[in-house]
């Protein structure tokens, strides 16, 4: 009873492209360094996109952040004094904690909300033409824009709205709840609303790869219903659980318009710091601002990356 | 360790909508029997499995283990154990975490169900790699891993879904030695369902062919290959020529036909040579007659004493007692 143990183990690129080198006579040396021209030459137009539109605006923000400005002007200079202020001001720390705070709330609501209708769709739903429908029913909200989404629940949630007169009408209130608009829970409300979906789609995603037999041969097992869930799909649910965390923290630590809208200006975060400084013709300031929003983000992501392997999603 | 129990299927049905799967069946398998369920695709035997282990509904009937009825019970609560065609090994826990799993769901603590999964792995000779993720194991391994899984419960009966076919042809003859082995050992029924005749004579005290939804014939592998009850059962098992001898149409082993000269004997029938195999021990003839394809297995001493080619003329001879009549399918 024994065979010799045969482990999957992908050799790296290096290896790969290195193997053949060795051991290639020179005409086959030059042709594999043509396919290496045209490998490069195939990456070149994404590399040459991304130059340009993300690594050169991002180092210009950090260039600029080093800067220094007054009422009217930005003056190029090396000056650490826009890091300094930011973060010396306890202004700025409140902020960064609120964020945090949305951040956090948002991402916990989106998860079991994302999950729970994921899971309704692939384990619930049998045919695939109905998985595919309600699919895109939940997309449906998208094809209006983020601000109509948004202003649409203004009228719903106002002191006069449509959710306080039913509310009244009905008598389970005297008078109107002014918690529903202009604060942290109109916030919530609407973020969760917009950013759900981008945990449903890779929760969706994973959980549709899940071989169905190993579901049953966890209830051959003994497993109950709960047990299932909590030994077997979401250990197996967690890298798509984890690309949706990405996506949601990253936006909702992003986020402005939701947060200066749904809050009536009376709450604030980062994104709204920066559109102020902005309005004020202070650029760097929210470029240091900027810097330091990308670095917290970048550690919040590397957390998750480093709990969760998501490449078995890639 | 639970007591072996008898399996009996008590007019067993099961559709799916409008489909009939499994079509009014009975049979009773034996405590510490091997079972094999034998069929083309389709025919229902996952279905009448999978019934057995409570991961189908039964639409009418009854199904008994031992004394107890356990139609309508869980499938743990049975005390059956399923081992799934592709394995279905959990692949985010390794072996050890595998084989325990069913032991941790019922709460047994981490230091006795890991002492428990050691010595299944143990008994499949895979303690060595409790640490492995079943993605690092070959097929092979991977087997016998979901072996352990299913037997760690202590089952009276294993079910196993086509345990063999995603090994190559080499390792599925070495592993179905095992398996036979492991039944004899350990004393419990194991029912196996399988499309490859050959793997269930090889390992059925019990062998049940089956064609849409229903059971051919029910009995020991020499029985079945020798009194083949009908016309399918004879063609599935193989080994077997169709012939019409007076207007009834009657089996008879390829292996007992005679391949002679065209008019030496009187009472043969006249064949054309289509193909000829050389199979070591003996030659396989392919023949056209008048009535269909036929097929002699010839040893090979006599074949070569005198041979035929493709195209050739020749005729066929058999004794009478070699001739089974059938009965109409079912």
């Amino acid at each position: 009873m024994s065979e010799a143990a045969t482990t999957t183990t992908m050799p790296g690129p290096g290896a790969d492209a290195a193997a053949p080198a060795r051991t290639a006579p020179p005409a086959e040396r030059r042709g594999a360094s043509a396919r290496n021209i045209a490998s490069y030459l195939q990456a070149a137009p994404l590399a040459l996109i991304l130059f340009v539109f993300l690594l050169i605006p991002i180092a210009t923000i950090v260039v600029v952040s080093f800067w220094d400005y007054d009422f009217a002007r930005i003056i190029p200079d090396f000056v650490l004094t826009n890091y300094k202020e930011a973060l010396g001001s306890s202004v700025t720390w409140r902020t960064y904690l609120n964020t945090l705070r949305y951040a956090a709330i948002v991402w916990a609501l989106t998860a079991v909300i994302g999950f729970m209708t994921a899971y309704f769709l692939a384990f619930y739903v049998r045919s695939a033409t109905m998985q595919m429908v309600l699919f895109l029913v939940c997309t449906v909200p998208f094809l209006t824009s983020n601000i109509i989404r948004m202003i649409s629940w203004i009228p719903f949630l106002g002191r006069n709205g449509l959710l306080n007169s039913a509310l009244i009408h009905i008598g389970i209130v005297d008078e109107p709840l002014e918690f529903l608009l202009f604060s942290d829970f109109a916030v919530v409300l609407a973020m969760v609303h917009l950013y759900t979906l981008f945990m449903v789609a890779p929760v969706f995603n994973t959980l549709m790869r899940i071989d169905r037999s190993v579901v049953e041969a966890a209830r051959d097992a003994g497993a109950s219903g709960w047990q299932t869930l909590t030994n077997v799909i979401i250990p197996l649910a967690k890298p798509g659980i984890a690309i949706g965390s990405i996506f949601v923290v990253t936006l909702v630590m992003g986020d402005f318009i939701t947060v200066r809208f749904m809050s009536g200006g009376q709450s604030a975060s980062v994104g709204l710091m920066m559109a102020n400084q902005i309005s004020l013709l202070q650029y760097p300031a929210a470029a240091a601002n900027a810097v330091i929003l990308l670095i917290t983000v970048l550690i919040i992501v590397a957390a998750i990356i480093r709990l969760v392997d998501i490449r078995k999603e890639l | 360790m639970r007591q072996p129990a008898d399996v009996e299927l008590v007019a067993v049905t099961k559709r799916y909508g409008d489909t009939v799967a499994v079509d009014n069946i009975s049979l009773k398998i034996a405590a510490g029997s091997y079972c094999c369920l034998l069929g083309p695709s389709g025919c229902g035997k996952t279905s009448t499995l999978r019934m057995i282990a409570g991961h189908e509904t039964v639409t009418i009937g009854d199904i008994l283990l031992g004394a107890e009825n356990i139609t309508d019970q869980a499938p743990a609560a049975r005390g059956t154990a399923m081992m799934f065609q592709n394995y279905a090994l959990f692949p985010h826990l390794n072996v050890r975490d595998n084989v325990a799993f069913s032991l941790k769901m019922r709460g047994v603590q981490r230091a006795e169900r890991y002492a428990k999964a050691d010595a299944m792995l143990k008994l499949v000779a895979m303690e060595t790699y409790a640490e492995r993720l079943p993605a690092q194991l070959s097929g092979g391994q991977q087997q016998r891993v979901a072996l352990a899984r299913a037997l760690v419960t202590n089952p009276s009966i294993l079910l196993l879904d086509e345990p063999l076919s995603a090994l190559d042809p080499f390792l599925r003859i070495k592993v179905r030695a095992e398996l036979k082995r492991l039944q004899r050992d350990l004393g419990i029924s194991f029912i196996h369902v399988t499309h490859s005749q050959e793997e269930a004579m090889a390992l059925a005290d019990l062998v049940v062919v089956m064609s849409d939804g229903r059971i051919e014939q029910a009995g020991p592998p020499r029985q079945v290959f020798e009194a083949p009850r009908t016309e399918f059962v004879a063609r599935f098992i193989g080994g077997h020529n169709i012939i019409s001898v007076d207007g009834r149409k009657v089996s008879i082993r390829a292996d007992r036909m005679r391949l002679v000269d065209a008019g030496a004997q009187p009472d043969t029938r006249t064949v054309v040579v289509r193909d000829v195999e050389y199979q070591g021990t003996s030659v396989l003839v392919g023949l056209a007659a008048d009535d269909g394809d036929l097929t002699a297995v010839v040893p090979d001493r006599v074949f070569f004493g005198r041979p035929f080619a493709a195209g050739d003329t020749a005729a066929i001879a058999f004794d009478h007692a070699d001739i089974h009549e059938l009965a109409a399918s079912a």
